[in-house]
Parts: structure tokens; C-alpha cells; sequence
């Protein structure tokens, strides 16, 4: 069970965020680049010092600013797998993945032993005596990840571990990957720019934008009830944020960009609203009909979704930005094409609004 | 268009050429004297020179005083370098200034600067008369005056190949429960290592050579302190041929060894995702 | 002849207004002293003469000039070096004795070996330091060394036992000088022109009798590279004329008999 409370700055910007990480869970920490991911995990392994804060892992206190303790990372149970390996380009890769035992002072039996036995589960056996330089992209990260679990660590920090590979290596990677993390039973921090990795491997999500979290839930809570626009591009939905203004049958939340006609809201407060885009229905001329809600603009983007797929993702320059989901059908019988202005409905009962 | 062309190929010439040309300049200005010291013995004379006792004496006596000076800066050099490559500290800029003075002392002031400080009547003197100790005359004094010149090169080279290793390897070690120390000796000095080879040639080289602070601190003996730069330097004023003959002795020792340097050096690092492997 | 008239004319009171003459000297480093005065009054002669000096070890000297070196006068302190030179046919003219040296023995000041008489030296420990070989003060040194070992008064192994007390041999008398001031050489053998007034306070000298001193003997020449043969003609007129001849003796050194 990890409890990790930081405030830190380095030059400008600003970090603070608390997450609490169950035992044996693994959390993943997305957002943007500089939105401060790798920071968290370089303040729990102990290379950096927070301003404020306090770290326990398992009871045991790496970090309390208030009692001035600051347990160095060669004294943590932590295992670090950075983003680029650093891999010791002089040693081998079964000497790499020793080196972590060599220094906590294990025999060269039991040395051995575990080693051989980590390679085998990382399928890296065969590579024991090669040099890190020979070995390609999905090798070195098994490498390095054996280095770091080989010594059982209790807390295992990731950092963007598929972000260095190519697309196809990253894809038979990331199975690999999601298995041995759930074999595992080691408390994980992942971080990940990447949404489909937040919600493929995040038993927890933890939203980092702008060195603050936004939001905090599991992969349900995220696709259901996005917080932010930034949380709603990421499982990719629609997003407005806006007051309720009315709370009989028909209510009204008003936003920046235009009134939505959501279906009922229990009293005037702030509310998010997000509407799926397979809610979205595409005209070519003003609708009429019951559909309550019409935003009219031109089709930026057409992208079949996925790539060859049966579906089309449509973004269209609308305010604010919609994405609509139809099928290849609509598409053609309605003559969609970039450039063209479409009318995008949606119904107020196809609308989800939360607190 | 293409007188353009041809007027900016024309310009790229002509630099080349002058790139040809200074580079032939400073390759005739530093080859030359090479090769006229060279020319100027027979290969027959040469070995029949080489039995000379004196000339061995001496160049024994360079050899020897010389592997000291190198190993003591070595291992005096290296806690400092990796203080100055890794932590700041109060006065760190007065002790960086002090440790490249010998480099631009005149060899023969630090000679003098060496007696004041270690000679019988100096600073130190009292100290080291208390425990039996005098330097000057001795060969030690060799080496003291040799290591004393030599040990700026070594401390520059040994911490900037220090501070190049990269920062990222240094995280991954003491996340895997490397302490500081631990991780110097197994991950910074190997990676460093090629630099710290150079560093140390460069040391040996410079102590090889040295001759002012010598014959000033430590004076000139036949066995005891005589050098081969001394040896070369008092021949000059009577035997010019022998001079010749021991330079070219010395020039062959210099060469060798830093040509074998330079030949191993690649062989010893293959290059990281991030490691910079000087000597090139 | 025609030198004496030349070194008549500043008496003459003539006056020229012409760019000053120049010259350089090779001189072996026990004539610091007298030839830089020489200079001074050179400079400040009517037909005015600056004189540049290469002051060092006279088988340095030698060597120099025979490997092209350019000056207009050498003055070794002792023949072998000027005979090196002459049988490479680089002086004008036969070479004159101008002076002559005694070697003393000098100790410091503070006497850390307790050296108070020549016998002295024989100690073992003792740390003296002396000419090398090939330097004239060093050929002197070990031949009088030899000489008193003859002496009554003196152990028959003398010598050897002496020199084996050597602990650095230097190219130039002022290095043993300076050695022997910085109180790091217990005893140390050199001219007595080198005993100047700024030298005397440090140390403490040993004299040596004349029958085993050696009597040093310094040739001048002018050289066959002289730019200003006239100049350098001048130089040697003043060393050898009566004002010469103070300077020198001033200095410490004997001056030589005078030339008919």
C-alpha cells in the first residue's frame, strides 16, 4: 500500500498531488508531457526531494518532510524502470540484471539462481550474455525490467515503458506486459502518455494535467464521468461543463458555448455533461424533430475508426469541438465530406450529466 | 542559377584547400623536428648507444619515477576529481584555480616553489626532519617534482569524463540499492574509464618529461636523479650525438605508449544508448 | 694601437649622435657580476655600447655557438671550452687570458653539517654539491679535490670519500651557489667571484690553500660571427684597459698580467 503526499517545484512549475495506491493494484498515472508524471515517480524512488511531503510504503516512511526524513533510494524497495532502460552499456544483460543483488550483498548462488529465474519469466534467457547495445527496442525493456523485479521490490515504478518502442513491438509488448503486471503482486505506478494504455492497464487512473490531478477513478469512472476536457479527449468523448438552470422535467445547463437541453437535473449546480459520439446523430439540413440539441459547423476531420473499420469518426468545427461516431453507410449517403457543413444532433435523454 | 552554383563550389574549394594548407603547416611544424631527430642517428649507432650504462641509468630511472608519479596522482587525483565532477562546496572555484596552477608555472618556478615548501629549510622542512624525511637529492624529489606537474592533467581529464557519465545511469544504480561509493567504482569509473586511460597517458607523458622543477628541487645525479630529460640536457653541452641518441630513445618510449593507448582505448567501452565514449 | 686610440676617444670628449652600438656576450655565469658592470659602463660611454649577455655554463656556451648561435665575444672560464670553439674555427684571433679565479668552498650560514674545516667534507652525509663534469667550476673542483688529498693533513682516500658525498652535479656555478643559500646543499664548491656582497651574508666560506687551489683561468675571443667587430674590440679594450681591471678585481676575480 503505497500513500505518497507531495508538494514539489522545480524552476517554475508546481507539483502537488496525493494518491493513495493499494497493495499488489497497479495505478497508472497519464497525461501530457510535462504534466509532471515523471516527477511523481522520480519523488517516490527517492532521486528527488519534495518541498513537502510525506511517502509510506507498506508502514514503512521513505519521505516526511516534517520529521526531515528522506530515506535514499538504495535504502527504498523500490524498482525503477526509466523510460530509456539505462541499461549499463559495460556490463551484460544477466550482469545488469544482477547488479541490483551484487549490491544488496546476495551470494553469487543465490545470485544466480534468481537471475536465471527472472530471465526465464521475461523471456530474455537466451540474451544473458549479450551487451545492451546489440539487443533491440522490446529486448532492452525486458532487460531493464527484469533488473528491477528481479529484486522483488514493493513498489515498481514504470515510466512510459512502451512510449521507446516501435508500433509493433508495442503491441505485442503491451500483452506481455498487462500479463506479467497482473501476475505480479507488487504494488505498480505506471505512467503512460498514452490513454490506451491508462485504461488497458490502470486497475486506478490517476489524471495529471498541469502538475495537479484532475481527476482520480478507475476506467469506468473515466469513460463515464469525464471531469475534464483533457480526461474526455482521452476516452473520447464529448465534454461540456456548465450550470444547471432549471429543475423541473426539462433543465437547461448552461455553458460556454451555447445551452444544452439535458433531461433533468435535481437542482441549479455545476455540472459536466458528456455525450457520446455514437449519440450524435449527422443532418445535412436544420433537423426538426424532438431532438433537443443542435450544433451546426463544418467537418474538419473523417477517420474511420478503427483504420479500416465500420465506423467514422467525425470531428466537426462546431463550438465546441463535437466528435460524432456514424457508420461508412452514413457517411456515404449523406455525402459527408471534409469541408461540408453538417447539422450534429443529440437527444437530452442521450446526454449524461454528473456532479 | 548555375553561376551560383559554380561560384559557391568554387568557394568551398578554396576553403578546403586552406584547411590542406594550415593543417600541412602545423603537421610539417610538429613532424619536422621528429623527423630530423630521427634521421640524424643510424639505426647501428643507436643500439650501440643503447648499452651505454649511463643512458640506461637514466632511462631507467625516468621509467620508474615516472610509473610513481603517475600511480600517486592517480590515486590522489581521483577523490578530488570526483569531489569537483559531482558536489559544489565552498572555495571550490580557489581549489579548481589551484589545482591548474602547475599547469601554467613555469617548471622551474615550481621547482623553486617545491624547495621553499619540502626543502630542508622550507615550510614543511621541520615536519618532515622530525620524521627522519629529506627530500631534495633524493628520488623521491623526482617524483614529488614530477607528480606535482603532471597532476592538473590528470584531475582536469579525470573529472570531466566524471561528469560526462550520464546522470540517467547514476539514478538507475542507486535505484537498484547502489550507495554512492558503490556506484562510483562500478558504474562511473568503468564508464569513465576510457577518459581516465587518456588522463593518465597525458600524466605519464608530462612526468616523463619533466626537467625544470627536476634539476631544480631535486637536482642532478647520475642514478639518483638524472632523468632522461636531464641526461639529454647535460649530454647536449658536450655530446650532441648522444643527446640526439637518447632523444630519439625517449621519443620512441612516448610514441608507443600512446599509440597503444589510443589503439585499446576503443575496444575497451561499446558505446550506450547515452554514454559518450571519448577518443574517437 | 688602434685599440688604445679607440678607447681614448670618450677623453677626447668627441660626441656622436648615432644609434647606440650593440654587442652580445657569451660569458661563462662566475662573470655575472664584473661583465654586467662592464656593460653599465659601456652604455654609458660616449660612443654609448648596449651589451647583451648570454650568461650560463661555458660548455653550454660552446655547444651553442657551435651549433650557429650568434654573438660577437665569448668569455670562457676555462681553455678547454675556448679550444672547443677555436677548433671549429668560430673565433677572429687567438684568445686572451684576462682573468684568473680561485675556487672556496662555502657552506651556509647556519652550518647544518657542522662543516668547519675541509676535512670536513670527507664525513659521510654530508651533502655537497658541486659543478658537473663538464662544466669548467666542476673540472676544477674534482681536480682540486685531488690536490689536497696530497696535502699533509688530509686522509689518503680523500677524495673519493668527497666526492661520493655528492648529491647533484649542476650545469652552472650559480646553481650550486643558490643551493647552497637555500641551505638544501651542506657544503658547496664555486668560485670566490661568486661570494658577492648579497651572497656573503648566507654563507660562511672555506678557504683553500693556495698550493692545492686551482687556478682558473678565463680566455676571451672575439667571434668570427661579430656584426660590430669595432664595438666588439671596444668591449675587450675596456676589460683588459686599468678600468677593466678593477671591475674584475672588485668582483672577486684576479686580473690577468698585463699585456705589453
Amino acid at each position: 500500500m503505497l500513500d505518497l503526499r507531495v508538494g514539489s517545484r522545480r524552476g517554475e512549475f508546481e507539483l502537488e498531488l496525493a494518491l493513495q495506491a493499494r497493495g499488489g493494484s497497479t495505478t497508472v498515472i497519464v497525461g501530457e508531457s510535462g504534466a509532471g508524471k515523471t516527477s511523481v515517480l522520480r519523488l517516490a524512488a527517492g532521486l528527488d526531494r519534495p518541498v513537502t511531503g510525506r511517502i509510506v510504503l507498506d508502514g514503512e516512511v521513505y519521505t516526511d518532510t516534517t520529521a526531515d526524513i528522506q530515506v535514499p533510494p538504495w535504502r527504498r524497495s523500490v524498482g525503477y524502470v526509466s523510460q530509456d532502460y539505462a541499461l549499463f552499456p559495460h556490463l551484460s544483460v544477466a550482469e545488469n540484471v544482477a547488479f541490483g543483488l551484487r549490491a544488496a550483498g546476495a551470494r553469487s548462488g543465490e545470485i544466480r539462481t534468481r537471475v536465471a529465474h527472472v530471465l526465464e519469466r521475461t523471456g530474455i534467457a537466451a540474451l544473458a550474455r549479450r551487451k545492451p547495445s546489440t539487443l533491440s527496442g522490446g529486448q532492452q525493456q525486458r532487460a531493464a525490467l527484469a533488473r528491477a523485479l528481479v529484486l522483488d521490490p514493493r513498489l515498481l515504478l514504470l515510466d512510459e515503458p512502451l512510449a521507446a518502442l516501435d508500433l509493433q513491438t508495442r503491441r505485442q509488448v503491451r500483452g506481455e506486459l498487462r500479463r506479467l503486471l497482473r501476475e505480479l503482486e507488487t504494488t505498480t505506478l505506471y505512467v503512460t502518455h498514452s490513454p490506451m494504455e491508462a485504461l488497458l492497464f490502470g486497475d486506478h487512473i490517476v489524471v495529471l494535467e498541469g502538475g495537479r490531478i484532475s481527476q482520480v477513478g478507475d476506467r469506468d469512472d473515466l469513460l463515464r464521468h469525464p471531469r475534464s476536457r483533457y480526461v474526455a479527449e482521452l476516452v473520447g468523448t464529448n465534454f461540456f461543463a456548465g450550470r444547471a438552470t432549471a429543475t423541473d422535467a426539462a433543465a437547461t445547463v448552461r455553458t460556454a458555448d451555447g445551452d444544452l437541453a439535458i433531461s433533468r437535473a435535481e437542482e441549479a449546480a455545476d455540472l459536466f455533461v458528456t455525450v457520446n459520439p455514437r449519440d450524435i446523430t449527422l443532418h445535412t439540413r436544420r433537423p426538426e424533430g424532438s431532438a433537443q440539441n443542435v450544433f451546426a459547423g463544418p467537418i474538419l476531420e473523417l477517420a474511420p475508426e478503427p483504420p479500416g473499420g465500420e465506423r467514422v469518426r467525425v470531428v466537426l468545427g462546431t463550438r465546441p469541438t463535437l466528435v460524432a461516431e456514424v457508420t461508412r453507410e452514413a457517411v456515404a449517403s449523406l455525402g459527408l465530406a471534409e469541408g461540408i457543413t453538417v447539422h450534429a444532433s443529440f437527444k437530452a435523454t442521450g446526454i449524461r450529466a454528473y456532479r | 542559377m548555375g553561376s551560383t552554383l559554380t561560384s559557391s563550389r568554387a568557394s568551398e574549394r578554396l576553403a578546403l584547400s586552406l584547411h590542406v594548407v594550415a593543417s600541412a603547416v602545423l603537421v610539417t611544424l610538429l613532424g619536422l623536428p621528429v623527423v630530423a631527430l630521427v634521421l640524424r642517428v643510424p639505426p647501428g649507432r643507436l643500439l650501440e648507444r643503447l648499452r651505454d650504462d649511463a643512458l640506461l641509468e637514466a632511462l631507467r630511472l625516468s621509467l620508474v619515477t615516472s610509473v610513481f608519479a603517475t600511480l600517486a596522482v592517480t590515486l590522489l587525483g581521483l577523490p578530488i576529481a570526483y569531489l569537483l565532477a559531482t558536489r559544489t562546496f565552498p572555495g571550490k572555484r580557489l581549489i579548481e584555480a589551484m589545482l591548474e596552477l602547475p599547469m601554467v608555472l613555469p617548471p622551474t618556478v615550481a621547482g623553486v616553489g617545491l624547495l621553499l615548501a619540502f626543502g630542508r629549510q622550507g615550510l614543511a622542512g621541520p615536519v618532515l626532519a622530525a620524521f627522519g624525511l629529506s627530500i631534495p637529492f633524493t628520488t623521491i624529489a623526482v617524483v614529488v617534482a614530477q607528480a606535482f606537474v603532471a597532476a592538473p592533467f590528470f584531475i582536469a581529464a579525470t573529472r570531466a569524463g566524471l561528469a560526462e557519465v550520464d546522470q540517467r545511469y547514476l539514478d538507475a544504480a542507486a535505484t537498484l540499492r547502489s550507495s554512492p561509493s558503490r556506484t562510483l567504482f562500478r558504474v562511473m569509473l568503468p564508464l569513465a574509464f576510457p577518459s581516465l586511460l587518456a588522463g593518465a597517458a597525458m600524466t605519464w607523458a608530462r612526468a616523463l618529461g619533466e626537467f625544470g622543477a627536476t634539476i631544480t628541487f631535486a637536482g642532478n645525479m647520475p642514478g639518483v636523479t638524472q632523468t632522461m630529460p636531464l641526461a639529454v640536457y647535460l649530454a647536449l653541452q658536450t655530446d650532441l650525438d648522444a643527446a640526439v641518441a637518447m632523444s630519439v630513445l625517449m621519443l620512441a618510449l612516448s610514441v608507443g605508449v600512446l599509440l597503444g593507448i589510443r589503439l585499446v582505448t576503443p575496444h575497451l567501452l561499446p558505446a550506450g544508448p547515452f554514454a559518450r565514449s571519448p577518443g574517437r | 694601437m688602434l685599440l688604445l686610440s679607440l678607447t681614448t676617444v670618450p677623453e677626447l670628449g668627441a660626441q656622436t649622435n648615432a644609434a647606440p652600438r650593440e654587442i652580445t656576450v657569451y660569458a661563462a655565469a662566475s662573470l655575472t657580476d664584473a661583465f654586467s658592470e662592464l656593460g653599465k659602463l659601456m652604455e654609458q660611454d660616449a660612443l654609448p655600447t648596449r651589451v647583451r649577455y648570454n650568461f650560463a655554463g661555458s660548455q653550454q656556451l660552446a655547444v651553442q655557438l657551435e651549433q650557429g648561435a650568434k654573438a660577437d665575444v665569448f668569455a670562457s672560464a676555462d681553455q678547454r671550452w675556448m679550444d672547443h670553439v677555436q677548433e671549429r674555427h668560430l673565433t677572429a684571433g687567438p684568445a686572451k687570458i684576462f682573468a684568473h679565479n680561485r675556487l672556496v668552498v662555502i657552506v651556509p650560514k647556519s652550518n647544518p653539517a657542522h662543516v668547519r674545516e675541509l676535512q670536513g667534507l670527507a664525513r659521510r652525509g654530508v651533502k655537497l654539491v658541486v659543478g658537473a663534469e663538464a662544466v669548467p667550476v666542476g673540472k676544477y673542483t674534482r681536480e682540486m679535490f685531488r690536490r689536497l688529498e696530497r696535502r699533509p693533513g688530509f686522509p689518503p682516500a680523500y677524495g673519493d670519500s668527497v666526492l661520493a658525498n655528492v648529491v647533484s652535479q649542476e650545469e652552472n656555478v650559480k646553481s650550486v651557489v643558490a643551493k647552497v643559500q637555500l641551505g638544501e646543499a651542506d657544503a658547496g664548491v664555486v668560485y670566490r667571484s661568486d661570494v658577492t656582497p648579497r651572497v656573503a651574508p648566507g654563507v660562511t666560506v672555506l678557504e683553500i690553500p693556495d698550493d692545492a687551489n686551482v687556478l682558473a683561468s678565463y680566455p676571451i675571443a672575439i667571434l668570427t660571427g661579430t656584426a660590430d667587430s669595432a664595438a666588439a674590440g671596444d668591449f675587450l679594450a675596456l676589460l683588459l684597459g686599468p678600468e677593466g681591471r678593477r671591475v674584475l678585481a672588485r668582483r672577486g676575480l684576479t686580473p690577468a698580467e698585463t699585456m705589453p
